[in-house]
């Protein structure tokens, strides 16, 4: 699959109706989507035949794009059930079967919960906000627990500091894949009125 | 819920040792067809913990014949490959629950979503 095909495929992914502030819930973009599914899949070969989990998965356009290049499962995760119902429509309107769904709270995910149970686990998570913050480092620290192989997340270029120093405590090495132009202050603006109307 | 996704499921009740495996209480099951994919069934294998997983298909009447106990060279039994593969992927959980084998605590499956966010108030 071309990576424009897996773009305009993805622009066809529904998000959500009315988004949850606290959850920070912003689909990623799916050119964004599109771009960092395809490195994953054609540099670092860990989509196909792999099971992949996607934390916060919200409607699912990560996961979506991960069954369409060939993932063996793909796992989504959310708090939100109402964004997993729209993920649920989503997965069925493109005819997709390799795709699971799971309630959870990823913050309360017991140290001996999924222990290297997935291959890989992609991500858009929450950054975290000043009534939670470090959220982005919870969800990684799952996502490293969950993983046997790699865990690929977006994060904002102001944190990459703290990530490094992070990564070198747990014992794990990090790598920028990518730097997107992603302009999350405008988006999460843009949220923020929609959520109000 | 497919029986992969039950395989790696844990209780997430505060104080469980192991928790494992959850006791599926199935109100409707449905089988699904998905495309048979022999590499990513014969990965899989080593990484189950098996005798759940043919306890599990058996409690739902869909134990497909597995044996208890794995039998090497099963990477070439495109038979076995394939039971495991319906068994894996295609038998799905829509409604029901998941039950804690220590606690008895139960996370509700609805639509196909096993929730297992605890209800702090009812524990
Ligand atoms: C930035 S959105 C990303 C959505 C989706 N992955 C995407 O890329 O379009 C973050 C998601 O995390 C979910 N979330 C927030 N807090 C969570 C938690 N504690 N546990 C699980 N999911 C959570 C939200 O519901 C939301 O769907």
């Amino acid at each position: 699959m071309k990576l424009k095909e897996l773009e305009s495929c993805l622009q066809q992914v529904d998000v959500f109706e009315n988004p949850k502030l606290l959850l920070e819930q912003y689909p990623t973009r799916p050119h964004i989507a599109a771009c960092m599914l395809y490195t994953i899949h054609n540099t670092f070969g860990d989509i196909e035949d792999k099971v992949v989990a996607d934390l916060g998965c919200g409607c699912g356009v990560l996961s979506i794009g991960a069954a369409m290049l060939g993932a063996g499962l793909c796992l989504g995760f959310d708090l939100d059930e109402d964004a997993l119902e729209i993920f649920r429509t989503n997965a069925e309107e493109f005819e997709l079967k390799n795709i699971d769904l799971v309630q959870l709270d990823i913050c309360s995910l017991p140290a001996h919960s999924l222990v290297k149970a997935v291959d890989t686990v992609i991500m858009n998570p929450p950054f975290g906000t000043k009534h939670n913050k470090g959220m982005d480092m919870t969800f990684l620290k799952a996502a490293l627990q969950m993983a046997r192989t790699s865990v690929y997340s977006l994060h904002k270029t102001s944190t990459r500091e703290h990530i490094q120093k992070k990564a070198a405590d747990w014992k794990v090495k990090m790598e920028v894949v990518a730097e997107l132009r992603y302009d999350l202050p405008a988006s999460y603006k843009f949220h923020k009125k929609k959520s109000v109307s | 819920m497919k029986l992969l996704t039950h395989n790696m499921l844990r209780s997430h009740v505060t104080g469980v040792t192991r928790g494992f495996p959850l006791i599926i209480r199935a109100d409707e099951v449905k089988v699904n067809s998905v495309d048979f994919n022999r590499e990513f069934v014969s990965r899989m294998i080593p990484k189950l913990e098996w005798e759940a997983l043919v306890e599990t298909a058996e409690s739902l009447g869909h134990g497909s014949g597995l044996p208890r106990e794995l039998l090497s060279g099963y990477e070439n039994d495109e038979e076995f490959l394939k039971k495991v593969h319906h068994v894996l992927l295609e038998v799905e959980i829509i409604e029901g629950a998941l039950k804690c084998p220590e606690s008895g605590t139960e996370f509700p499956i609805t639509r196909g979503i096993p929730n297992m966010l605890i209800n702090e108030e009812e524990s």
